[in-house]
C-alpha cells in the first residue's frame, strides 16, 4: 500500500512531517479537581484529574510523597468497529503504566505526602497516537487542578513506512505494521521523561542496534534521573529500521513537541 | 475560558459576555500581575535577594513557577497563587467538613483539603459542657456526637507534622450541623473575613462560609449547647432529643433553598461568595418575584452577572 503519494501527500492530505490539527480544551468534567478533552485530528481523548486528596488504601500510602494512579481506558464506541472490550486488559495495564510514570516524573510529589492524586483518561476516539494524546490530556489536567509540576509534558509519536518518515500517526498508518515511536519530553527543561518503540513484527536480529542507537538518544538528552525507557515487544523490532533514521526521527518530534507546547500554554493560559 | 454551562439565547448570550467583560476591563485595571503558567520563568531582578514562596521552585538561577496562576510578590516574597486547586488551610480558618471515619478519640472530617482533617475527642466541647478528661466511657460513645456523615463545623487548630491538621470545635458556636443543605463550591469564591458565621434574622437562617468552600445553610439554632443542665451521661437522651425536636416551618425551608439557589448562581458564574453579595442576589430575586427553581434559570444568572458588574464599576467609581 502507499502511504505516501508522489505529490508527496499522505492518505488524509499531510506532509509527511506535518502533524494533525490540535486541540485543548480545559474544565470539561464539573465534579473532577482537573480536567481536559485533548484532540489531535480525529483522536479524542478525556481526562479527569481527582486529588491530592486522602489515600484510599492505607498500605499503599507514602509518607514522604504523593501517591500517583491512573487508569486508562477506551470507550466501546471509540473504533471503526463497535466492541466490548475487557476492562484491564494488557493493553489498557501497559499505557495506563507509562501515563502514570510519565506523570509522576514531573509532577513534584514530594510537596503532597501521604496523599494520593487520581488520573483517569478514556479515549473517545481512536485515530492512532492515542498514547500521545492521553499523555497529553493528562498534563492539562493536572495544570489545570493545579498540582504543582517541573514542566508540561508534551507527546507525539512517529512511524516509519515504505522507507519514509511519518510524524503523527494515524490508525490506518499505524495499523500498517511499521515501527512506530512514541516520545513524551519535558521541553523547557529538554529532558526526555518517555521514550517507547513499539512493533509487532518478525526477526530480531536488529534489535540490539535501535536499542544502541535510543540508548545513546537518551545519553545525549542527560536523562539520568529521569526514566526514560523503551519497550520493545518481544518479537523485537523491524530489521529495516536504520539507526540514522530512527534519530533524525526522534529530532523531528522534538522541533514537533515545541510546537505542541505551545498549543498546550494557549490551553492553559485562557483558562 | 472555563466556559460557564447554562443554556442562554442570543441576547442573554450578548448581556452575560458584555457584563463579564465589563468585569474584565474593572480586573485588568485594578491589577497588573502577570500570569503564568507551569515552567514559565518569572521575571526577578538580581539585584535584591528574594523569597521563593509557593507554586515557584529555581533551575539555572531562575525562578520558574510549578503552577498555573498569577505572580504575587509581597516585599521579597515571590509566589504564585494558583487559579483553581484544593483548600489549603490556615490557623483560624472556619471549615465546614464531613465525617468520614470514627477512629480512636478522634473523628476523620473530609474537607477538599490533600489529606483528611483530624477532630481530637479531647479538643471539642462535651455535650454535657463539663469541662474534665474524656474518660473511655467517653470514647465509647464517640457516635453519640457524630456518626459517619454528619457535617461538622470547627476551626482549624494546628499542623500536624506530616502536613495533616488539626481542628478545634471548643466553643458553642462549633459542633453537629442538622437541618439545612451543605453546598461545595470552589475555595477560592470564599475570602477569609473577620465573620464566617452569619444568622440572616430576617429568614432564621444560619449561613456558614467555610473557607474550605463548604457552606452551610441550615435553620437558626440558638447556641448550640443550651443543655447544660442536663447531668453527665446522658448523651444518648441528647441525641434522641434533637432528633425529635418539632419539625422545620415550610417558610425556613423555602428560605434556605433560596439562599443556598444565590449561592449555586454565583459560583456557577464565578464570582466571590460574601455575605453581601449573597443577601444582595435574594434581594434581586424578590423584587422580580421569581420562584426558587426558576433562580437556576439563565434569565436570573445574566441578571446577577449585570448586577454585580455594575456594583464593582460603581466601587472602583468611589474609590477612584
Amino acid at each position: 500500500m502507499e502511504f505516501v503519494n508522489p505529490e508527496g501527500l499522505r492518505l488524509d492530505g499531510r506532509r509527511p512531517m506535518e502533524m494533525r490539527q490540535l486541540r485543548a480544551q480545559i474544565g470539561a468534567v464539573a465534579k473532577a479537581d482537573g480536567s481536559a478533552v485533548f484532540e489531535m485530528g480525529n483522536t479524542k481523548v478525556i481526562a479527569a484529574v481527582y486529588g491530592p486528596r486522602e489515600v484510599q488504601n492505607r498500605s499503599q500510602q507514602i509518607n514522604d510523597q504523593a501517591l500517583v494512579r491512573c487508569e486508562y481506558s477506551m470507550a466501546n464506541f471509540s473504533t471503526g468497529d463497535r466492541r466490548r472490550k475487557p476492562k484491564g486488559d494488557r493493553r489498557s495495564t501497559e499505557i495506563s503504566l507509562v501515563i502514570r510514570q510519565t506523570m509522576e516524573e514531573c509532577i513534584l510529589t514530594n510537596l503532597m505526602p501521604r496523599s494520593q492524586i487520581d488520573i483517569y483518561v478514556q479515549v473517545l476516539q481512536a485515530d492512532g497516537g492515542t498514547r500521545s494524546a492521553c499523555i497529553n490530556a493528562a498534563t492539562l489536567a493536572l495544570a489545570d487542578a493545579g498540582i504543582p509540576m517541573r514542566d508540561l509534558v508534551t507527546s507525539c509519536s512517529a512511524g516509519f513506512l515504505n522507507s519514509t518518515p511519518l510524524l503523527d500517526l494515524n490508525y490506518v498508518e499505524d495499523s500498517a505494521g511499521g515501527p512506530d515511536v512514541t516520545v513524551g519530553i519535558l521541553p523547557k527543561l529538554d529532558k526526555v521523561t518517555l521514550l517507547q518503540m513499539l512493533r509487532n513484527t518478525t526477526s530480531i536480529t536488529l534489535l540490539i542496534q535501535p536499542y544502541n542507537v535510543l540508548e545513546r538518544f537518551a545519553r545525549e538528552y542527560q536523562t539520568a534521573g529521569v526514566s526514560t525507557w523503551l519497550v520493545v515487544h518481544k518479537k523485537g523490532i523491524r530489521a529495516h529500521i536504520q539507526a540514522p533514521t530512527l534519530a533524525w526521527l526522534l529530532l523531528d518530534f522534538q522541533l514537533s513537541s515545541h510546537h505542541l507546547k505551545l498549543v498546550a500554554y494557549t490551553g492553559v493560559a485562557t483558562s | 475560558m472555563r466556559g460557564i454551562e447554562i443554556s442562554l439565547n442570543q441576547t442573554q448570550k450578548i448581556r452575560l459576555q458584555r457584563a463579564l467583560k465589563q468585569l474584565e476591563s474593572l480586573y485588568l485595571r485594578a491589577n497588573f500581575n502577570a500570569s503564568v503558567t507551569v515552567a514559565d520563568t518569572i521575571p526577578v531582578s538580581n539585584e535584591d535577594t528574594i523569597l521563593k514562596g509557593h507554586g515557584t521552585s529555581e533551575r539555572d538561577g531562575e525562578v520558574v513557577a510549578t503552577l498555573c496562576g498569577v505572580v504575587e510578590r509581597v516585599n521579597k516574597l515571590v509566589y504564585v497563587r494558583t487559579l483553581r486547586a484544593r483548600y489549603k488551610p490556615e490557623i483560624g480558618d472556619i471549615i465546614v467538613g464531613r465525617v468520614v471515619e470514627v477512629a480512636q478519640k478522634r473523628w476523620k472530617l473530609e474537607i477538599n483539603f490533600s489529606q483528611d482533617a483530624v477532630l481530637m475527642l479531647s479538643s471539642m466541647n462535651l455535650p454535657d459542657g463539663i469541662q474534665r478528661r474524656r474518660t473511655a466511657l467517653d470514647e465509647l460513645n464517640m457516635r453519640s456526637i457524630f456518626e459517619e456523615n454528619d457535617v461538622v463545623c470547627g476551626e482549624v487548630r494546628n499542623f500536624q507534622n506530616d502536613g495533616g491538621i488539626q481542628l478545634q470545635a471548643r466553643s458553642q458556636k462549633y459542633g453537629k450541623l442538622e437541618k439545612g443543605q451543605l453546598l461545595t463550591i470552589p475555595p477560592y469564591l470564599v475570602k477569609r473575613q473577620k465573620h464566617h458565621f452569619h444568622h440572616l434574622e430576617q429568614y432564621g437562617v444560619d449561613l456558614i462560609l467555610g473557607c474550605n468552600g463548604f457552606i452551610w445553610v441550615g435553620e437558626h439554632v440558638d447556641a448550640r449547647d443550651c443543655i447544660v443542665e442536663d447531668q453527665l451521661n446522658n448523651t444518648e437522651q441528647q441525641f434522641t432529643k434533637s432528633n425529635t425536636t418539632k419539625e422545620m416551618p415550610l417558610e425556613t425551608r423555602r428560605s434556605i433553598c433560596q439562599i443556598a439557589n444565590a449561592i449555586r448562581v454565583l459560583s456557577i458564574l464565578g464570582f466571590n461568595v460574601t455575605l453581601e453579595v449573597i443577601l444582595e442576589t435574594i434581594d434581586l430575586s424578590s423584587t422580580l418575584n421569581l420562584g426558587i427553581d426558576e433562580m437556576l434559570g439563565p434569565e436570573f444568572h445574566v441578571l446577577v452577572a449585570e448586577r454585580e458588574a455594575e456594583r464593582r464599576t460603581s466601587m472602583t467609581k468611589r474609590k477612584g
